[in-house]
């Protein structure tokens, strides 16, 4: 099933909740939609699903205007955060609601709903909590018996809502990768709303990255991380250095330093800011690169170390994040070089 | 926070609370209620079957069950209506509304049953057009059922309406995206969610309308084995210097209530342990 949005607007109040989004979701992608709370990501997802409507904008799947349907009618499965599973019912029960409620003419007999729901119940591997009610269950089980009840209609389209985003760290990290293998298994058209850009990198094939009601980057996870589009993606994913720099002629000035061996790259003249991953910049011996500092505390852990350094430019109370390898091992009071091996430049105000 | 204190803990006092409740409970409704049961020891137990098993009581005992059982069940189908349009709609005058539901709370019994015997009197405003149909309330058994509705109906909006409110809206939109339709959502999600506040609302207009006597005798016409209640009974006893008559009769109620709510009390509990509130 492929879903296309077509200038989505959404306004509760004086708030835009989406300020024109467009979109084109392929058969069997699973999709991420990234970005900070208030992006606008659970309101695109709801609208896609029929829980709220657009205020103007076009949605269909596979080329059939959806908005002319209901939420029940479009065999979208959902997912929300809090699970929204039904208390009153058992494990079993809330899997076969929608089952039960199909209108008569496609209604399942008791052994068709039976058999659907065991067969649901083993996909997530729970079927020994059939009979359970959701208050004895853990999180992250309640959230698999919600996906579970939103897959036995055979959605053609499933929606996750921060599916993990109620979970401890350890449990989401389980389901991400169960999440994963199961749109192998199913390769059901899915789209999941994160603000964890982790998760979107680690599950998506395909994200799309929001920020105030619009959408900033479309791309595999590689794309996004290796070549943000703006300072907003470069900052909101993966941890970045950000230098308040000036361009003038060619130029990169630091504090009014110019900095070496760094180019504008075609950078408009002007306030920019310079932004380089914490793993990118390369460590050497004092005067070796195109910045200089002073080492102030250092971290060890895992395969990195972890230093704070004060640079010398600028006014001189700068302080910069850099994970370096371990086989140089830095010490507090070091002076260092330091030269990025990768950066980018975005003017001030993006 | 004394140092020598051996066990400590994290709630401390309930020493001093269940002291205080068990004194209480014990001075304000056990030791009446023991009262009320030595008070029949007066009477031989043939003395005690004869006049709780007498026509005129038995007719009164059912008039007042089986009648408050009737209002208390229009009161759960009623008050579930109102709670639902006072939580889920937003319509001029609703905080009216909702403060009005509370009337029946404060009002004095005798005025509500003055007030309800005159509009549903054949000349009243609401008596003169059911007359006309051939239906009388007032001084009928109608009547009673009337006035229990009213002061039950507090009860069940009372004890629904925060739950009602708390209930998550998701789960309405999951079963909407599933494919449930609205009655399905309603009969199958809401509902069962809001039973074991259903089932205390019932039970708690039920024991009021047990209870009630101010406005129920206003508007009954208390003619014996036909509109007179079991409390309105226990008065004409008294009056009459009957007190063990009056205290049997009372006891009767008493054991019949407790039986009752009992079991509310117990088909709550198993409601509430399949529904937890949380």
């Amino acid at each position: 099933m492929t879903i296309e949005l077509k200038h989505i607007v959404k306004k509760f109040g004086a708030f835009t909740a989406l300020d024109g989004v467009d979109l084109k979701v392929a058969d069997g992608e699973l999709l991420a939609l990234l970005g900070p709370s208030g992006s606008g990501k659970t309101t695109l997802l709801r609208i896609i699903a029929g829980l709220d409507w657009p205020d103007a904008g076009e949605v269909s799947f596979n080329g059939e205007n959806a908005l002319a349907q209901g939420a029940g009618e479009r065999h979208v499965g959902f997912v929300f955060q809090h699970y929204a599973l039904f208390r009153h019912m058992t494990v079993f029960e809330n899997i076969a609601f929608g089952l039960r409620v199909q209108p008569r003419a496609i209604r399942k007999n008791e052994a068709g709903i039976r058999a659907r729901v065991k067969e649901l119940l083993d996909l997530v591997q729970l079927g020994w909590l059939s009979d359970r009610y959701p208050n004895q269950l853990s999180g992250g089980q309640r959230q698999r018996i919600a996906l579970a009840r939103a897959l036995a209609i055979e959605p053609r389209i499933l929606l996750l809502d921060e599916p993990f985003g109620a979970l401890d760290a350890k449990v989401r990290k389980e389901l991400r990768q169960w999440l994963r293998s199961l749109h192998s298994e199913i390769s059901v058209t899915s789209i999941f709303v994160t603000h964890d850009q982790e998760e979107a990198l680690e599950v998506a094939n395909r994200v799309v990255v929001m920020d105030r009601g619009r959408i900033v980057q479309i791309g595999t996870p590689s794309e996004v991380y290796d070549n943000p589009a703006t300072a907003f993606v470069h900052g909101f994913i993966g941890e970045s250095i950000v230098l308040p720099v000036e361009v003038s002629q060619g130029c990169v000035r630091l504090g009014g330093r110019p900095l070496l061996d760094i180019s504008a790259d075609g950078a408009a003249c002007g306030a920019s800011k310079l932004f380089i991953r914490r793993h990118d910049m390369q460590v050497g011996p004092a005067g070796s690169g195109s910045l200089e500092g002073t080492v102030a505390h250092v971290r060890s852990f895992g395969p990195v170390q972890r230093a704070e350094v004060a640079l010398c430019a600028g006014e001189g109370k700068t302080v910069i994040e850099i994970d370096a390898p371990r086989d140089r091992a830095l010490q507090a009071g070091d002076l260092i070089g330091l030269q990025p091996r990768r950066y980018r430049i975005f003017a001030a105000q993006d | 926070m004394s140092a020598t204190a051996g066990r400590r803990s994290t709630l401390p006092g309930f020493g001093l609370t269940m002291g205080l409740t068990l004194t209480w409970l014990s001075v304000i409704i056990l030791i009446p209620l023991a009262g009320l049961f030595l008070k029949t020891f007066e009477l031989s137990l043939d003395q005690f079957w004869g006049i709780v098993t007498s026509r005129r009581t038995l007719n009164a005992l059912k008039i007042s069950f089986g009648l408050s059982f009737a209002a208390a069940l229009v009161n759960l189908v009623m008050g579930t209506v109102i709670v639902w349009a006072l939580v889920r709609y937003r319509f001029p005058a609703r905080r009216l509304f909702d403060a009005i539901v509370d009337i029946p709370f404060a009002l004095p019994t005798a005025v509500a049953g003055v007030a309800l015997s005159s509009l549903f009197a054949q000349q009243g405003w609401l008596g003169a057009p059911l007359a006309a149909l051939g239906i009388k309330v007032a001084f009928t058994p109608i009547g009673i059922f009337i006035a229990m509705i009213f002061i039950g109906i507090p009860f069940v909006v009372r004890t629904v309406q925060p739950v009602l409110i708390d209930l998550d809206p998701e789960i309405e939109e999951a079963a909407a995206s599933l494919g449930a339709s609205r009655w399905h959502t309603v009969f199958r999600v809401i509902l069962p969610s809001l039973i074991p506040a259903l089932l205390t609302g019932f039970a708690l207009a039920f024991a009021r309308a047990i209870g009630e006597y101010g406005s129920v005798i206003f508007i009954a016409g208390n003619l014996p084995n036909v509109s007179e209640i079991a409390p309105l009974l226990i008065v004409i006893r008294l009056s009459e210097f009957r007190y063990a008559d009056a205290t049997a009769i009372a006891v009767v109620m008493l054991v019949a209530s407790f039986l009752i709510i009992f079991a509310v009390n117990r088909l709550q509990r198993w409601a509430q342990t399949r529904i937890p509130t949380h």
